[in-house]
């Protein structure tokens, strides 16, 4: 289900990581969770996001959520298909419905984040702790 | 497989609606699906189909006796002198100040007997309301514990339950009920609905509700009948205008101001509310209720702010995608100068201000 080549966060935030760049997305779990989105807000390209912080927020019928940034940098490119196509973050959470690329500034943040293996022992935990 | 919330209050279909893989959330106090397959899914069923959804939480009243139509007549907004036997009609319990307590349907069931059907969260508080104002000697029971409450809506709902009951539900007039049976069980049938939808509401035993529930779903799978949760009868009923307590009416709101004056009788006697509102009448209200939708990119919703000319002037009720339409709507407060179809005007969201017009309503009318 999740790959092991990512990293997650406990806000449900995917990084994978090429030279240098994080491609950043939502987790299949964060979509199930929102059910069917209408909407994605993402920063512009230049914009430099803290770990941590606001990305930017994926909307659905029902609400809004904000997505964190996973890792500190500079945003280098963003999925203009899903301006159009909000819909694909519900098909394709973990491939082409990827979020934004950010050029790493702190490349170390990435191995403190969680493995394929311990996201999913979180998001079991949280499917049957309430 | 999650468990509810020891807090949380249940229908007597909660079982069913985990067991069908329901995504359950706390609405006001209530363990309710809020998805099935889908809001998006679930709403096209209902407009192009039908759907069923639970309503259970809702709560029903019963003011029966001699002074039943008083203490009725004297606490609704509207004139429940205008009923028949077998009719519904929407009205406002109101505070003496002219704000809502609760929007509800006063059912006449007979001449001494008066149902109403009331929302989830406010029937407590309802109950006590119209006790505390019981000047007759009426009796009013809080009867929510004996009944479950089914909905089905659609263009196919008709037919469905028609498998399952011998009354000619073609000859039930919008805003009529009968009093007889669905799958052999005793039931209240109301052609009413929250969706903009034609279809039925039904009351009935709770131990009657997870049969029933199982025979409407099977009678209507020929026609592509979905089961509902509350996310689609919300994006159904802000479609059509429906007013949500706690959303486009409150304590703070009156009649006039939610664009429901049609629901005030002034010309009938003495009702709770009745000098404010007289008083608001004669000044005229500040703000009114008025349908937008949005222009610029961003959805506005619940709550935010809403900008006239750079101004903050109002405040969205209820805002968000409508499937239908296929457009990102709303409702909001705005001066009453300025709500009506339109209007340019600014939603405040995350900060940024975001174009969106004024527009006529309901959002949306079903071909009759």
């Amino acid at each position: 289900m999740y790959p092991t080549t990512f990293r997650y966060t406990k806000e449900h935030e995917w990084v994978r990581v090429e030279g240098g760049i994080g491609v950043v997305g939502i987790t299949d779990h964060a979509q199930k969770e929102l059910g069917d989105i209408v909407y994605v807000d993402l920063p512009k390209p230049g914009t430099r996001l803290e770990q941590g912080k606001t990305l930017g927020s994926v909307e659905s019928v029902k609400a809004v959520s904000d997505i964190f940034a996973p890792v500190s940098g500079e945003v280098v490119e963003i999925n203009e298909m899903l301006s159009t196509t909000p819909e694909k973050l519900n098909e394709d959470p973990h491939g082409t419905a990827w979020l934004v690329k950010i050029r790493l500034s702190l490349p170390e943040e990435v191995s403190r984040l969680l493995s394929a293996e311990d996201y999913q022992k979180y998001v079991g935990a949280e499917e049957s702790g309430h | 497989m999650t468990q509810p919330t020891a807090a949380l209050k249940a229908t007597p279909l909660n079982a069913v609606h985990r067991r069908m893989g329901a995504k359950m959330v706390d609405f006001g106090g209530w363990d309710m699906p809020v998805q099935y397959s889908g809001i998006l899914d679930e709403h096209q069923a209902v407009r192009k189909n039908a759907g069923l959804f639970d309503v259970s939480h809702m709560g029903e009243i019963e003011i029966s006796g001699p002074d039943a139509f008083a203490l009725t007549d004297s606490v609704t907004t509207n004139a429940a002198a205008n009923l028949k036997i077998g009719q519904a009609q929407y009205s406002g319990l109101l505070y003496e100040h002219g704000g809502f307590v609760d929007d509800i349907l006063v059912h006449k069931v007979a001449d001494d007997h008066y149902f109403l059907c009331v929302n989830a969260s406010n029937q407590d508080k309802d109950y006590e309301h119209i006790a505390a104002q019981n000047r007759h000697s009426a009796k009013v029971e809080f009867a929510s514990p004996r009944y479950a409450q089914l909905a089905i809506q659609g263009p196919k709902a008709l037919a469905t339950l028609q498998k399952l009951t011998r009354t000619d539900l073609a000859s039930i007039g919008y805003y009529h009920f009968v009093d007889d049976a669905v799958s052999g069980a005793t039931a209240r049938i109301a052609r009413t609905g929250y969706t903009g939808e034609d279809g039925f509401e039904i009351y009935i035993a709770p131990e009657q509700a997870e049969r029933i529930w199982n025979a409407m779903l099977n009678a209507g799978q020929e026609f592509g009948i979905k089961p509902c949760g509350l996310g689609a009868r919300n994006t159904l009923r802000l479609e059509s205008k429906m007013a949500l307590y706690g959303h486009e009416i409150h304590a703070s709101i009156t009649p006039y101001e939610a664009d429901l004056g049609w629901i005030v009788k002034m010309n009938k006697g003495d009702f709770t509310g009745k000098a404010a509102l007289a008083k608001q009448q004669e000044q005229g209200i500040a703000r009114k209720l008025v349908g937008f939708e949005m222009t610029g990119r961003g959805i506005g919703r619940d709550g935010y702010e809403v900008y006239l000319g750079g101004e903050a002037a109002g405040w969205v009720t209820s805002g968000g995608p409508s499937p239908t339409l296929n457009k990102n709507i709303g409702l909001c407060y705005l001066p009453v100068s300025r709500a009506k179809p339109g209007e340019r005007i600014d939603i405040m969201i995350r900060n940024q201000p975001v174009e969106a017009v004024t527009v006529p309503t309901p959002f949306y009318k079903r071909a009759k």
